[in-house]
């Protein structure tokens, strides 16, 4: 089997054990980048020459008799919102164009500690406000199952990039579903830990109430080696929880589900939602009874006003992050002609250097945060977050996770809800209530929905800090429907 | 409901430091007339006992020892600064003329 087919765990064993180096792999990698992604459009920048030097290093450590982490010498694609010395950080924005940062985000920091080698930074929404990634400033990346589909988003260069056999691992950050919705869309597993389960330093941010970093990998034990790397406490990042990562990996190991009480979310089905996508998420929820889980039905009411209260919320954190684009210490200036105030080129700058979106939300976080609609909007959407985090609690007192569908439907076309924000949004449904809780979900395959043959992510969601069972659970689900298909889903996505 | 105008757009432009041309604010007067109008939601549910929650898990207050620690050497934090003179920030006129 060619070395980009091998899962990050075979991987890291093989260039351990030196039958095969560090070298040989990235090299592997960065063909099959230089082969496709100029269909794919994955990454926003590739660095080949670094990439074989940090594998090199890698090469050298191990023959002097080091022993290093089980992901040592493994190619991963790094999404371009966390900040990375010597290579550039744009965030999929006009506004930081050619940006190199002065220091390294902690799980960048993390990744290198981990000897993950970096194969470069992939594409986004841009400031991740997105969910097809053809908000990024620098084109859109395009779904490995269909090339005239989203990839999913923020993170679509990241799902695109793993499930294009272009890198094994990739990161990835969950606001609002971030990762979850496109690892659904392109049939990979994608993570969103315990929000402070993993640290938000140099990670460029969006909604910081919300952002969350996590892995996405082609299956559940990789996402948990990678998650147990870059995850744990930080003291540079102040929500950060000061507590053991949970046993993610010993959890991926333990694929087993007899007699765990899982939850059917009743208010996650029904209008809105493809046919395709809910057969598929019924055959996965009759495979957990057939394992031996007491399945029961769930009353979550107010998750329906999840969607309102994040677009309230997220826009407004995001009209207060963004406002450190000033044009003064780093970015883009437009409009510095000696005549104009600093005021004045700070609006020309940011008209220039922002897309519609970022635009978009920006305004609708200044409107809801502004006098005389404070209390209407974002004092009630963080009251309705209150109601959620109770309406979670509740149902972790009877189930140990809950489970719905990732997405309400398959990828869509690039193009169709690009200019229609609401359609764009109703993309985050079912993913957005565990945002706002701060509590850990991940989603894996589950099929390929008939109407298309376009692959569906089940959603595995768990109490704050409990992310071991997301694994457990996305472990035995995967085992099952692996014997079940002869292999990974993705074996099954046509040849690029 | 018509909840956003294009004279709101504007003032929420301004607000925003984002100077947009006219079709845009035409534009977007439409698009956050829609959204406006689905996340007023919000008010449908009853919550005048409810507290208000900024984030989901609770915030202390993190103190660290003030500890002397490596930081950003001028160069490095000056590294990516559209202008720089000095050693310093340059950045256009902060005040008006009469000012």
């Amino acid at each position: 089997m060619s070395l980009i087919r091998k899962t990050a765990a075979e991987l890291g064993a093989l260039v351990a054990s030196r039958e095969v180096t560090a070298v040989e792999v990235a090299q592997a990698h960065l063909d099959r980048i230089a082969e496709v992604d100029g269909q794919v459009n994955a990454f926003l920048h590739v660095d080949a020459e670094s990439a074989l030097a940090q594998a090199r290093a890698i090469d050298e450590r191990i023959a002097a008799g080091e022993t290093l982490g089980p992901l040592a010498g493994v190619p991963i694609a790094h999404k371009d919102v966390f900040t990375t010395t010597g290579m550039p950080t744009t965030a999929g924005s006009k506004i930081l164009e050619g940006w190199l940062p002065p220091y390294d985000a902690t799980v960048t920091r993390r990744l290198r500690e981990a000897g993950l080698v970096i194969l470069g930074k992939t594409n986004l929404d841009e400031f991740a406000m997105g969910s097809s990634t053809e908000n990024s400033a620098y084109g859109a990346t395009h779904n490995p199952w269909d090339l005239s589909r989203i990839p999913g988003g923020s993170s679509g260069g990241s799902s695109a990039a793993v499930s294009a056999y272009e890198a094994p691992l990739s990161t990835g950050t969950d606001t609002g579903g971030s990762i979850r919705q496109p690892a659904a869309v392109t049939g990979i597993v994608g993570m969103k830990p315990t929000y402070g389960g993993s640290s938000r330093y140099g990670l460029i941010a969006f909604a910081s109430s919300l952002d969350t970093p996590g892995p996405f990998a082609r299956n559940v034990l990789d996402a948990a080696l990678l998650h147990e790397a870059f995850s744990g406490h930080d003291p540079l990042d102040s929500t950060s929880i000061d507590a053991p990562v949970p046993p993610v990996v010993e959890a991926a190991r333990h694929a087993d589900v007899a007699g765990m009480r899982v939850g059917v979310v009743k208010e996650f089905g029904g209008e809105g939602y493809q046919p395709g996508v809910l057969a598929r998420f019924n055959e996965a929820v009759e495979l957990l009874e057939s394992l031996g889980a007491k399945v029961v039905e769930v009353s979550c009411p107010t998750f329906s006003y999840a969607l309102p209260a994040y677009y309230l919320i997220a826009p407004s954190e995001c009209s207060s992050n963004l406002a450190r684009f000033d044009a003064m210490r780093y970015g883009l200036r437009v409009g510095d002609d000696g005549t104009r105030s600093a005021e004045e080129v700070m609006a020309l700058t940011r008209a220039a250097g922002f897309g519609p979106e970022v635009k978009r939300r920006i305004m609708l976080g200044t409107y809801a945060l502004s006098s005389g609609y404070y209390d209407a909007y974002y004092g009630q959407a963080q009251k309705v977050r209150t109601l959620i985090m109770r309406d979670f609690e509740a149902a972790f007192q009877q189930v140990d996770v809950l489970v719905s569908p990732t997405t309400p439907t398959t990828a869509f076309p690039i193009g169709e809800r690009a200019d229609d924000p609401m359609a764009m949004y109703l993309a985050d449904l079912c993913t957005i209530p565990t945002n706002l809780a701060g509590n850990a979900a991940i989603s894996v395959p589950c099929g390929l929905a008939d109407e298309d043959g376009l692959p569906v992510g089940l959603q595995v969601m768990a109490p704050v800090l409990a992310d071991d069972r997301c694994y457990r659970v996305g472990a035995a689900v995967e085992k099952a429907f692996e014997s079940r298909w002869g292999g990974p889903l993705l074996s099954r996505a046509p040849a690029l | 409901m018509s909840a956003i105008t294009r004279d709101e757009v504007a003032h929420l432009a301004r607000l925003s430091r984002l100077a947009l041309a006219d079709d845009e604010l035409d534009h977007f007067a439409a698009q956050l007339d829609q959204i406006v109008g689905a996340v007023a939601r919000v008010a449908e549910v009853a919550a005048d006992d409810i507290p208000p929650s900024s984030h989901a898990l609770p915030l202390t207050n993190v103190f660290r020892p003030d500890d002397v620690r490596p930081g950003l050497t001028p160069e490095g934090a000056l590294s990516g600064a559209p202008a720089v003179e000095d050693d310093r920030f340059r950045v256009p006129r902060i005040l008006g003329e009469e000012e």
